[in-house]
């Protein structure tokens, strides 16, 4: 007899899924564009040089034990990590209005604003997400308790740019005080970004609707490979005095995906206001998991606060960086020559990791199955999975998929 | 920086000033871990901490234990690349995490039954395990022991379980209320879910012994009852991992549905690592399945996928032959320092005289003693010796060296005499 019978088997994440796949597939000629993940130019996983260094340096230090960290984690480190998102120099630091709290990477840091919200955010009864977004948003505030949870216009596939209008008149139109979640940069997964002037606009309009912002900030430094600029719309939003918080995540600018290294960023508009914030999301961390693990906020932490290791991981992050920027232009460039029907500009325009191909869930198979070709069925795909040796395959696969089953999306676009 | 006016400075103060989270109240500071933060800020040379459930050395100092130094050594020079874990977590961990539990040959384990997922620790586990049985079993309440550990109530609660207590510990005997569990579990309606710690009591260090477990498991089989096993301590209890696992296997050898809460922080002194693992004992390779995929979108949802480093490093330590009996050998080291650190303290106690019966502090079993002290008594432990324990007059005997062992005796004998 069994208490569990009665537990269905649920659908596999979409996202792990691919993967998944993709491992299963035997062809020598398979490119994984699914998961979010940085590839060198070999198809291999890197391990930032800076990391390995400092990893090995921890690993030879024996004054270091394996002690419980703080509920809220290790405290150089969450004040680094809060230091690059916000600026060393901004205001909500030096009036001590900013609160960090080490989570278990972006996800957790998502969570913990999540239940922090439910429980002292009782006006906040809607949250607004984009339209698309990465699909574990939902999943994470509807976990955290949130009912009422609807899209704002996003993606325009008519331009592969930014539904700014449509954005703004549901934002607007949204009930004052509605829980927003935003990109800080490199949308994903569209990787489409509002320019500064756009977000200037939607930071007025967050103000006079007091709605409350939680910047979703995975991809600080993987625009334009300087940290700074690529939070702007973070610094926007402090200089105009608006609270809010933003999950932060080290997995893809330190590469240190498996080592859960991510923060929680809160500004408040008083000091006191951060240390109720902080007591507080302190007591539901003790009661989810007690205290966070120690090794990436390790890691990132002798990265941040030593001006070698720190210039090094800039350089580091700007090799990744770059390798995205080139991968955009070949891509672009190739389907050029190829002639393929449509418009690609969006290849070099769209931000981050990830482009929005526009490719339809048909052509998306059947890359898949002819040419081993695996992304989401979206259309997104992970530029870090392009290399000089898969270009031409994956150019191909494209142009032969759109000659062969024209999509809604391209046609009507000159 | 731009000069602001008079004017749009006041205006950004009183924007200023009005935080939405005004009304946020200040959190109380946490009562275990605030414990350390009060004896970090103490300079009284003679301190002790003898509140936080974390091993000291003899001298006093966190211990790094030597077979894990080696597998963190062994693991450099694997250059692993840093790739996301499975939602489930690190496979060789699991699967010898639930070995380690259930007995290298375990049925459910051989069978694979046993649907397992790292875990962020002890506490991930429960949590896990709270808002699972909270989605599919069939009530949500459960009813853990009086006294249990702190945390248990609020991590049960946040999961959205009701709580209730059965009763488990006699302030009289300062042991197990044999009786009084046994009565308040069969009062029990049927298929009631019950918390059970496997071994090393947390806060009290009474565990039944194994005929009192086979009378407790044939009270669980009659009622139905479905087992919540938290298993913080294995090896830690008595030194040995096979006596330490004897409910959880007795439960399971007996068919008895059961869910278990692994954790690595005190036998491999993994603290800060956040290893643990958790299991839910399943009927059959469907359910197994079923099960899995529904405890991987409660943590895609909460942090998409577990830490490696501490689990890496277990998974060494389980798995290695080598370094496995090396890790055996330290555990039963700081097993044994623990029960010597006990027998030393009832006797600095007899030493002076105590009038008080202090068998209890060799009886009980595991990282704590449950001293029988009462919150003043506490208080002036902490305020006259600076000896800082929790209000419960819990006793972290980890915390006790040789050489401070004394001090502590004349401390408890100076307050309770």
């Amino acid at each position: 007899m069994s208490f569990f019978s009665n537990v269905e088997l649920a659908p596999p994440d979409a996202v792990f899924h691919v993967t998944t796949a993709y491992n299963n597939d035997t062809s020598p000629d398979k490119c994984n564009l699914g998961v979010g993940a940085y590839r060198t130019d070999e198809g291999n996983p890197w391990v930032l040089p800076v990391v390995r260094s400092v990893e090995t340096a921890l690993a030879a230090d024996e004054t270091l034990n394996h002690e419980y960290l703080s509920i809220d984690g290790l405290k150089s480190y969450s004040d680094a990590a809060s230091r690059l998102l916000l600026g060393s120099g901004s205001r909500a630091i030096l009036e001590s209005r900013a609160c960090g709290v080490q989570s278990i990477s972006g996800t957790g840091a998502l969570r913990l604003a999540a239940e922090f919200l439910r429980r002292f955010y009782p006006q906040g009864k809607t949250v607004y997400i984009s339209d698309p977004t990465w699909p574990n948003h939902r999943q994470i505030f509807s976990h955290a308790g949130h009912t009422d949870i609807r899209t704002y216009p996003y993606f325009h596939p008519g331009t592969f740019g930014l539904n700014f209008k449509g954005m703004m008149d549901t934002l607007s139109s949204a009930d004052d005080g509605s829980i927003v979640v935003l990109h800080m940069c490199a949308h994903n997964p569209t990787g489409v970004d509002p320019t500064l002037d756009q977000w200037k606009q939607i930071c007025q309009l967050v103000k006079a609707k007091k709605h409350f912002p939680i910047f979703d900030c995975a991809y600080q430094g993987f625009v334009t490979g300087d940290a700074d600029v690529d939070a702007q719309s973070v610094h926007l939003f402090v200089e105009n005095d608006i609270e809010f918080m933003a999950a932060q995540s080290f997995s893809k600018n330190f590469g240190l995906y498996n080592e859960r290294a991510g923060n929680l960023t809160t500004v408040c508009a008083t000091p006191d206001a951060a240390v109720a914030v902080r007591s507080q999301v302190k007591k539901i961390v003790r009661a989810m998991y007690s205290n966070p693990p120690n090794h990436g906020a390790r890691i990132v932490s002798t990265v941040l606060n030593n001006k070698a290791y720190d210039a090094e991981w800039r350089a580091n992050l700007k090799t990744m960086t770059d390798r995205i920027l080139f991968m955009r232009e070949q891509l672009y460039s190739k389907l050029q020559q190829l002639k393929t029907p449509g418009t690609w500009k969006h290849i070099e325009q769209q931000k981050g990791m990830f482009t929005y191909t526009g490719l339809s869930a048909q052509q998306v198979d059947y890359m898949q199955e002819v040419y081993h070709i695996y992304m989401l069925r979206s259309g997104r795909i992970n530029m870090c999975g392009l290399t000089q040796r898969n270009l031409d395959h994956v150019a191909k696969a494209i142009d032969d998929a759109v000659k062969k089953f024209s999509s809604p999306k391209m046609s009507g676009r000159l | 920086m731009q000069r602001v006016s008079r004017k749009s400075f006041v205006l950004s103060r009183q924007i200023r000033s009005a935080s939405v989270w005004a009304q946020v109240p200040l959190g109380p500071p946490d009562a275990i871990l605030g414990i350390t933060d009060a004896f970090k800020r103490d300079d009284n040379p003679s301190k002790m901490n003898v509140g936080v459930g974390a091993y000291r050395d003899d001298a006093g100092k966190p211990y790094v234990l030597p077979s894990v130094r080696k597998a963190e050594q062994l693991l450099i020079s694997k250059n692993l690349d840093k790739e996301y874990l499975p939602i489930s977590g690190l496979a060789s961990f699991t699967s010898a995490s639930a070995r380690l539990a259930f007995g290298e040959d375990s049925a459910v384990v051989k069978d694979g039954l046993n649907a397992t997922v790292q875990s962020i620790s002890g506490t991930g586990a429960l949590s896990l395990g709270g808002l699972f049985l909270k989605r599919f079993y069939s009530t949500p309440l459960i009813h853990v022991p009086s006294p249990t550990w702190a945390n248990h109530i609020p991590i049960l609660k946040t999961a959205g379980l009701e709580i209730e207590t059965y009763r488990y510990y006699d302030p009289n005997t300062c042991g197990f209320d044999f009786a009084g569990a046994c009565q308040d579990l069969e009062a029990l309606p049927e298929k009631s879910l019950v918390l059970l710690h496997a071994c090393a009591h947390n806060p009290t260090g009474v565990d039944p012994t194994p005929e009192q477990w086979r009378q407790l498991a044939s009270i669980v089989k009659k009622k139905q009852i479905f087992t919540f096993f938290d298993m913080a301590y294995q090896g830690f209890a008595s030194g040995d991992v096979t006596s330490d696992a004897f409910a959880v296997r007795l439960f399971t050898e007996m068919g008895l549905p059961l869910v278990l809460a692994q954790s690595y922080s005190k036998n491999m002194g993994l603290y800060g690592e956040r290893a643990g693992a958790f299991t839910v004992v399943t009927s059959n390779p469907d359910e197994q399945r079923a099960v899995e995929s529904q405890l991987k979108i409660i943590i895609r949802g909460w942090y998409s996928n577990p830490p490696r480093n501490g689990v890496l490093i277990a998974s060494e330590l389980l798995n290695n032959t080598e370094l496995r009996e090396d890790w055996m050998k330290e555990l039963s080291g700081m097993a044994n320092r623990i029960i010597a650190m006990r027998s030393g303290l009832r006797d600095g106690l007899a030493k002076r005289g105590s009038s008080h019966d202090w068998s209890h502090i060799t009886n009980q079993i595991g990282m704590f003693c449950y001293s029988g002290l009462n919150p003043d008594q506490v208080a002036r432990l902490t305020n006259d010796f600076s000896v800082y324990l929790t209000k419960d007059g819990r006793i972290s005997m980890a915390g006790v060296s040789s050489t401070n062992v004394d001090y502590l005796a004349n401390a408890i004998h100076e307050v309770s005499k």
